[in-house]
Order: C-alpha cells, then sequence, then structure tokens
C-alpha cells in the first residue's frame, strides 16, 4: 500500500479498496519502523492523523468526493499548523505550538489530506543538504551515508523512502527541486505569488515559494492545484485564476519548443550528469519537440546575488526571534541585552548566524549601495534574460544540480562549496519564474534530475512535460533499496 | 554674542482609522493589554503584513492640505532594531518614497505676521507597543494594543526660530489633522506626539550648530519649556568653551530639563531596506481626484473667508478658525443671530472664559450655538442690555432655561423702553441726590462728564440694570441740562 501513489490512492480510496484510516495505520506503522535511519520526521501526529483519516473516511461515505480526500501528506516543519509544534528545524522554536494553520496546510486540510507529522528540514530551510538541523541530519534513503539535499530533505526522504506518498516543501533557492533531484522525486517550485505564503516562516521573502514533492508529476499537480491561488493575507501572492493542471497533463510534446541554456552545461558540471540530461532531451524530442541553444549570460552572478538578497531579508526576518514572546530564551538573563544574545546566540545554529550576520553586514550602512542594491540589479538582468530567452522557447532544459548527493559531513567545513551545488537552481527564485526537477537517472546509483523551466505561470506547461517524460521512461518509479 | 535658535519638528500623528495599518485589530485607546494585538501585531512565525488603504487615504488627504506633491509610487522599508515592544525586530516605515513630498504650513504668529514653515516629507509607519515598567517587580510588561497603529511622520524642515514659533507650528498642525479628521490629536494619550531638533548659532552664521533632538514631548506647555530649557544650555554650554554634541536628550518636565539618552555613536544603524512583503502601492490619479473632491475647507481657507465675508479682524478670525470644532460653533452662532462681530465677541469673550473655567472643550460647551445666538438677537432688538445679557448667559450655563427668551421672561429681566417710565424713574433719583443735582448744575463742562457717569450708576441701580442705556443717557442729560 505504501508505494500507491497519489493518484493510484484516490482510485483505491474511491473504489474503497482500502480506507483512509487503514492507509494511515499502514504509514504510521512504517514511519516508526524505518525513519529512524532517516530522520525524516521532526513531530510524528499518530492521533491527529488516525483521527483526520477516519473524518475523511466518514465524509466519503457521506457522499463526497475529491482526490485529495483521505490522501496522507507530510508538510515541512516551517508550515505552521495550528496546536502543532513547529520548529523549523530550530532550537530557538523548540518549543513553538502555532496558534493557527498556514493558508497552504489549511487549503490542503479543506481538501481532505490527513496530515501524518512535521518533517525535517535545515534549519530555517537555510542549507542544500539538510545537515544543519537541530534534530540532526536528514539521510538521503538511497545511500545512508550520504545527504538527501535540502532544505527540504527532510520531505524528500520520507516520499523517497515511501513513508509518504507526498510532501509539502518550500524553495527559496532550489530547496525542493535539488532534493528532488538528489531522491528521485518530481518537486515543483511555482511562480513566486501563485502559492500563499501566510503561515509559511520565511527565510528570505521575496524568493520563498511552497510547492510539492511527489513521486511523479501527476501527484505534483494533484497537490499544487489544492494549494495555490490568491491569498489576501498574503500581499505578494497574484489574484489570478489557478489553471487545471491535472488537465494539462495529457497535452502531446509536438512542436514543443525547449531551449538548452549553454551556460549550464559548463565547468563543475559531472559529465554523467550531462549525459543524462542529453538523454531526456531525445527522449522528449522523439514525442515531438525541437530543441535549440540558448543563453542566460548572467548566470555567473546568480550566486553571489543570491547570497546577498537572501540573507539581508533572512537577517530581518529572524529578528522576531529574540526569546521575548515565544520561543527559546536563555536561562536567568541578567538584563535585555543579555537576553537578547543569549536567547539568539543558543537558539540558533552555525549556519543562521553566518547568514544573518552577512545580511546584517549587507543592509549596514555604507555598504547597502555596493551589496543589496547591487545584487537587486543583478536579479533584474537575471529575469531579463529569462524574459529574453523565453522569447524564441517554451521550456527551458537543464541539469537540477552539477553532482549526485554528496556524503554527510563532506562539505561542513566549506560552506560555499555548498552553495555552489545551488548554481542551476537560484537564478528561478531570483527571476520568480516556476521551475521542476524530475528524475532523470542514476549515477554510481545515486539519482540525478533534470530540471525544467517555464515563463510566469506556466506551472501546467512544466506539469505536461514531466508527466509525458514520466508516461515513456521509468526512472520515476524505482524504489531505493530497503524501503 | 547674539544666538539664533533653529529649530526642526518630527510630529508623529497617529492616524484615526478604525483598524491597524497592517492587520486587522481595532485601535482604540485604553483596552486591557495585549486584547487588540493579533497574530500579525503579535509577530508571530510565518504572519504577513496586508496595507490598510484608509491610512495612506489619509496621508494623501494631509498630503494634499499642505501643498505637498504625492508620492505615486510608495515603498514601505524595514527600520530594523530590537525592542522589547517592536514585535518583528523591525518597524515597518517609509524611507525611500514617502507618500507626502515637500509641502508648507503659515503659521501666525503673536504680532499677527504670517510665517511659511516648510514641510520635508510626511511618511506612513507603524506605531511600536508599550513597555510597562511598574508593577512588575523587576520585570517589564509588554502592551501591543498599540503594535501597528498607523503613523503619520510629519518632518519640517529646520525654519523654526523659537520656542514661540514651533509651538505655533505645532499647534497649526494638531487644528489641520482635526480639520481633516485624520486624527484626533489627543496628546495627552500619545496620538500627537512630538520630536524637537534643536541647534543654536551666532547670528548672522549661515551655517547650522550641531543639534540635539528631543524626544517625544507631549505637550504644547512642555513643546515651549524643553527648547527654551535646551537652547539656554546649549549657549551656556558654547559659552563655557563647550561643544555640543550630537545626540539624544529626554525632557523630564518635573525637573524642567533635558538629559541625554543616547549619542551619535550609540545610534542603531537601522539597516533600512525594502519590505518584501508588502509591494509597492502605486497611487492613481482617480485616487487623488477623491481626496482632493472630500477635503474640508482647511484652516487658513476659513480664515480668510472670516475675514472677508464677516469683516473680522486678522486676530479674530485666526483664534476662531483655530480649531474646527471652534469655527463650526461661531458660524452657527452668527447664522443664528446675523451679526458675526457681536457672535465672535461672545464666543471669544464670554464663552471661551467658561469654557477656561469649567475645563470644557467647545463641542461640550453647557451653551449651545443656537442658545447663544438666540440671546443676542435679544440685545440687538433692544430686549436685553448687553449687561443683562451676561446674567441670562450665566443662567443659560447653569441650564436654568432652554432659551434666552425663557430667562428672560421668567425672571422679567426684559429691558424697560417705555420713555414715561424711564422719565419717572430718573426724577425720583434726581430727587433723591439733590445735592448733587445742585453740584453738578454749578460745575464746568469738564466736571460735568465725571459726574454724568454717577447719576447713571444711580439711574441703572434703580432700574435694575432693565432699563435702555441709551435711553437713560439721553433722558438724564435733557433732566440735568434741559
Amino acid at each position: 500500500m505504501h508505494r500507491l501513489t497519489l493518484a493510484e490512492i484516490a482510485r483505491g480510496l474511491a473504489a474503497k479498496t482500502f480506507s483512509s484510516e487503514e492507509l494511515t495505520g499502514a504509514l504510521l506503522a512504517r514511519i516508526r519502523q524505518l525513519d529512524p535511519q532517516l530522520n525524516s520526521f521532526i513531530t510524528v501526529t499518530d492521533e491527529q492523523a488516525l483521527a483526520a483519516a477516519r473524518d475523511a473516511d466518514a465524509r466519503r461515505a457521506a457522499g463526497e468526493t475529491g482526490a485529495l480526500l483521505g490522501a496522507p501528506i507530510g508538510h515541512k516543519d516551517l508550515f505552521c499548523t495550528d496546536g502543532v509544534l513547529t520548529t523549523c528545524a530550530s532550537k530557538i522554536l523548540h518549543n513553538f505550538k502555532a496558534p493557527y494553520d498556514a493558508t497552504v496546510v489549511a487549503k490542503l486540510k479543506a481538501a481532505g489530506t490527513v496530515t501524518l507529522g512535521k518533517l525535517n528540514m535545515d534549519e530555517f530551510a537555510m542549507g542544500s543538504a539538510n545537515e544543519s538541523s537541530h534534530y540532526g541530519a536528514v539521510k538521503n534513503p538511497w545511500d545512508l551515508e550520504r545527504v538527501p539535499g535540502g532544505s527540504s530533505g527532510g520531505s524528500a526522504a520520507a516520499v523517497a523512502a515511501r513513508l509518504l506518498p507526498a510532501a509539502t516543501g518550500t524553495d527559496t533557492g532550489g530547496s525542493i527541486r535539488q532534493p528532488a533531484a538528489l531522491t528521485n522525486l518530481t518537486g515543483i517550485k511555482p511562480t513566486y505569488g501563485r502559492v500563499s505564503r501566510w503561515g509559511m516562516i520565511a527565510y528570505a521573502s521575496s524568493l520563498d515559494q511552497g510547492g510539492p514533492l511527489a513521486r511523479t508529476a501527476e501527484d505534483c499537480a494533484l497537490l499544487l492545484g489544492a494549494m495555490a491561488g490568491f491569498d489576501p493575507k498574503d500581499s505578494t501572492s497574484v489574484d489570478q485564476p489557478v489553471d487545471d493542471y491535472l488537465a494539462a497533463l495529457d497535452k502531446p510534446l509536438a512542436g514543443l519548443r525547449i531551449g538548452l541554456p549553454k551556460e549550464y552545461f559548463g565547468a563543475g558540471l559531472d559529465a554523467r550528469i550531462a549525459d543524462a540530461v542529453m538523454a531526456v532531451v531525445d527522449a522528449l524530442k522523439a514525442l515531438g519537440a525541437t530543441v535549440r541553444d540558448v543563453s542566460l549570460p548572467n548566470l555567473q552572478h546568480a550566486i553571489p546575488a543570491y547570497y546577498v538578497i537572501a540573507p539581508a531579508e533572512a537577517s530581518s526576518n529572524l529578528s522576531r526571534f529574540d526569546g521575548v514572546r515565544f520561543g527559546y530564551r536563555c536561562e536567568d538573563p541578567k538584563d535585555l541585552t543579555d537576553l537578547y544574545k543569549r536567547s539568539r546566540a543558543e537558539g540558533f545554529g552555525e549556519e543562521v548566524k553566518r547568514r544573518i550576520m552577512v545580511g546584517t553586514y549587507a543592509l549596514s550602512a555604507g555598504y547597502y549601495d555596493a551589496y543589496y542594491l547591487k545584487a537587486q540589479k543583478i536579479r533584474r538582468l537575471i529575469k531579463n534574460d529569462f524574459v529574453a530567452a523565453f522569447d524564441a522557447v517554451d521550456v527551458i532544459l537543464g541539469p537540477t544540480t552539477p553532482n549526485p548527493a554528496w556524503k554527510l559531513g563532506e562539505k561542513g567545513g566549506d560552506p560555499v562549496s555548498a552553495y555552489l551545488e545551488d548554481i542551476y537552481t537560484i537564478t528561478a527564485n531570483l527571476a520568480g519564474i516556476p521551475g521542476l526537477s524530475m528524475p532523470a537517472g542514476f549515477v554510481d546509483g545515486l539519482p540525478v534530475g533534470v530540471q525544467l523551466l517555464a515563463p510566469y505561470f506556466q506551472e501546467g506547461r512544466l506539469l505536461n512535460v514531466a508527466h509525458q517524460y514520466q508516461q515513456v521512461s521509468d526512472w520515476h518509479t524505482r524504489t531505493p533499496a530497503g524501503f | 554674542m547674539q544666538w539664533e535658535t533653529v529649530i526642526g519638528l518630527e510630529i508623529h500623528a497617529q492616524l484615526a482609522t478604525r483598524s491597524k495599518i497592517f492587520s486587522a485589530s481595532a485601535t482604540t485607546f485604553g483596552a486591557e493589554p495585549n486584547t487588540q494585538a493579533s497574530l500579525v501585531d503579535l509577530g508571530m512565525p510565518g504572519v504577513l503584513p496586508v496595507l490598510n488603504e484608509e491610512a495612506v487615504r489619509m496621508a494623501v488627504t494631509f498630503g494634499l492640505a499642505i501643498e505637498a506633491e504625492i508620492g505615486r509610487r510608495n515603498v514601505f522599508a524595514r527600520k530594523n532594531y530590537f525592542y522589547p515592544d517592536l514585535p518583528k525586530g523591525y518597524q515597518t516605515s517609509q524611507m525611500d518614497h514617502p507618500v507626502v513630498g515637500k509641502g508648507f504650513l503659515d503659521i501666525t504668529l503673536d504680532d499677527g505676521t504670517v510665517k511659511r514653515i516648510g514641510i520635508t516629507r510626511a511618511h506612513l509607519e507603524e506605531d511600536a507597543g508599550k513597555s510597562l515598567h511598574e508593577d512588575f517587580q523587576g520585570m517589564s510588561g509588554i502592551d501591543l494594543n498599540r503594535a501597528g497603529t498607523p503613523l503619520l511622520e510629519i518632518v519640517s524642515e529646520p525654519d523654526i526660530r523659537s520656542a514661540k514659533e514651533a509651538v505655533a507650528y505645532v499647534k497649526a498642525i494638531h487644528a489641520l489633522v482635526r480639520y481633516l479628521g485624520i486624527c484626533d490629536g489627543n496628546m495627552a494619550e500619545g496620538s500627537l506626539r512630538c520630536d524637537c531638533n534643536v541647534s543654536v548659532r551666532p547670528k548672522g552664521q549661515e551655517a547650522f550648530g550641531t543639534r540635539a533632538e528631543i524626544k517625544n514631548v507631549n505637550s504644547f506647555r512642555f513643546i515651549e519649556k524643553a527648547i527654551n530649557h535646551e537652547v539656554q544650555r546649549q549657549i551656556e554650554l558654547i559659552e563655557d568653551g563647550g561643544k555640543v554634541v550630537q545626540e539624544t536628550r529626554l525632557y523630564d518636565p518635573n525637573k524642567d530639563e533635558t538629559r541625554s539618552m543616547r549619542s551619535k555613536e550609540e545610534a542603531n544603524d537601522y539597516r533600512y531596506f525594502p519590505c518584501p512583503d508588502l509591494l509597492p502601492v502605486v497611487i492613481e490619479d482617480a485616487f487623488l481626484d477623491t481626496v482632493r473632491a472630500s477635503l474640508p475647507e482647511l484652516p487658513t481657507e476659513k480664515r480668510e473667508r472670516f475675514q472677508s465675508q464677516f469683516g473680522l479682524s486678522a486676530y479674530d478670525a485666526s483664534v476662531l478658525s483655530a480649531s474646527r470644532e471652534m469655527a463650526d460653533y461661531f458660524e452657527q452662532v452668527q447664522q443664528a443671530c446675523g451679526d458675526a462681530k457681536l457672535a465672535a465677541n461672545w464666543v471669544m469673550v464670554e464663552l471661551s472664559s467658561l469654557l477656561n473655567r469649567e475645563g470644557l472643550e467647545i463641542e461640550q460647551s453647557p451653551v449651545s450655538a443656537g442658545q447663544l445666538g438666540g440671546m443676542i438677537l435679544r440685545i440687538k432688538d433692544d430686549t436685553i442690555s448687553g449687561k443683562i445679557a451676561k446674567m441670562v448667559f450665566e443662567a443659560l450655563a447653569a441650564g436654568e432655561g432652554a432659551s434666552a427668551d425663557e430667562i428672560i421672561e421668567k425672571k422679567g429681566l426684559k429691558q424697560v423702553t417705555d420713555a414715561g417710565a424711564i422719565e419717572a424713574m430718573l426724577d425720583e433719583v434726581l430727587a433723591a441726590n439733590a445735592e448733587q443735582v445742585d453740584q453738578y448744575r454749578a460745575a464746568d463742562e469738564a466736571k460735568r462728564g465725571k459726574m454724568f457717569g454717577f447719576f447713571v450708576g444711580q439711574a441703572m441701580k434703580a432700574s435694575k440694570g432693565k432699563a435702555n442705556p441709551g435711553q437713560v443717557n439721553q433722558l438724564l442729560k435733557k433732566k440735568l441740562e434741559g
């Protein structure tokens, strides 16, 4: 039962082959049994999950339908869940029970999903290896000595290990797509403003977007359809109708124009990943797509720009964690300054503190123009690059990451080498365009992903291309040994 | 050495919106601590701000009233600093793109001259909460009811040259925001607060001296005292060979002194940057037109109209237009009695002293504008004299009757204008003072003038003030000299 996709679960529940309660119980048992190896959950909400499952079964018995009614999922632990621990994988929120539901959580709840728990992540979504969590590193089910990617590493590991059919994640610089690539999943980061950020604890507000991680494009379409939409509580959400992503899946690819950015195939890319990507290109050509080269000349500036803008916003966003109103407070503060200093010094981990300091510096008087303003200018150039490229092509295709999953601890002493792993994903966040990663094969037994990018609000097109590819490939069906 | 004072003011006006600037919580003053604080006001993880359009409308109203350029593309910025009553660790404010640009306000000085004070800008921002240090035994309490209340920060040019000018300017702003209905102006509750930037320079010198900023001075009287004290402190400091340092100071009204709060070196680097949770707000022509159409008559316009339409003096016009309530009251009295000068006199003299004595605002006046106007009508048609009118007014204030007519009737205060009756009364008075009559008739013109007043006084006394004074004068003269 744990091998079923969301779409298969929907059919099983509709046909009453099994109940949501049975499925939920089976998955909870599996989490208990297998998650100690992975550490993908911070909180498992057994009782609430079973109650929600029974409720979903009752709703279905009363005649209600809905593809997600009774479907088990998990939430990345930065989505606020009413009355349930919401930690951002940080000591500073180790005791924080959110007093409200994030819009994404509320929408998925309304659709009838059953939440099995809260998933591990890099602390405050800062990282691409899920090693910075206060609750310990998450392991990659494909090789327990390797990282699952990050920051939505818990979501990725749990879904890849078939502990959950799907999960929510967030993507600020690649945090859905990169772990999806490293664990053989499909994950989509929507257009900035497509999914509400209300209740999604901010890392970098102008870059953060929530989205699903699942095993198939079809499952992503199912979940994203329920997550997306205008929210008056989020001023940056866009008041535009949500496309029918499921209906878009079956469109033939004949005539699809694919662009290959030459900058994505340069130095630093594992040649075997390049081969895997080109194999996908061939398959899509066989489905009727045409391919041409495009150029994104400002790619080289993306990482420096990102590592100014994201920490700058984070340094301000994380100021509210001060030990005064909620979360961790140091013992016996001498005075107010001592309370602030020790609560934050003891409550935040190393990577978070590093980014707060970088961001504080970048916004300081005398440095603002040289760093923050300049980074914003680069951001506009990168956006212009995409707008120009999409004049000639419908989607841009390339590798999701330059390398497959690395070993736990391998990049611990060298944050910049970890930052470089985000090179291909960061530009979509800076430009605000949607991006998707899908399974594209294996290198040394480790999954690799291919990334698709599209113009604003073309999530349907990305899901369509991925779904069509998944009709002629089986990478996405491969399961890690032992799970 | 002759010194010149240079003052610039930053006024924080709480906008009278019903809900907060970025949340739906109410803004009512004086509620139980933290009962008007939503998830957004508490700075809970994951919450986001949504701008209250009404706050923008009010700010634009102010901008149009001071003939300022309105910022068409408004950007909200975060001002970052740590303080327990600042829940998010930053204040959402405006930096590079304020809603109100350069404008001005004309103020009337004591000698009647009009001075133009430049306004640099006015921007929207959110208020912080309050730290409460009493009643918590070594701990501090935080009340976030006020957090997120919309503020308009109005920054003046350093055009002000004395504490008196500063007070006149703050009063003019106070009157304006109340006229516009965008702020209740209640300084005791902190609805209007003032920071004073004060420096001195030798008279004739162009360059400004180093300034000190006196934070949060919350009454007209304290503004005057704090500035005067600070000016004196700076002059003495310089004359003793010292130097003014740029710093923030606090005014202590109990000791009537300012003291240092923090120096420039200790000042925060606020690390302003555009708030990524709020999109730029574009103000369109149609919005401006709507706001412009809804502007009420402003204090200056009203003052000028009072002069031209009613022939009032500049001084009277400016007193009567000082607040919207005062102006409305005066105009109602004027309409009821049709005599602007009498109306102005009664409002400015008798009514003002009554209100002062009782400690009331004009909108709480025990005598309504209709009652006062009705009473003035009776002065005009000679039913009562001015002197009797004061009695009628006091009786109205004491609630002894619903109208002047009722009081006049009830108390028998109607003026005697029957010449026969007055003559009979005068005859009695003259008979009772025969000695003085003889002296009067023997005296020369100069002495007679003085003595005449004695007879008038006796006559009015005899009539209990009810005899028409004009007739008394005329008939008395005839009898004494006739």
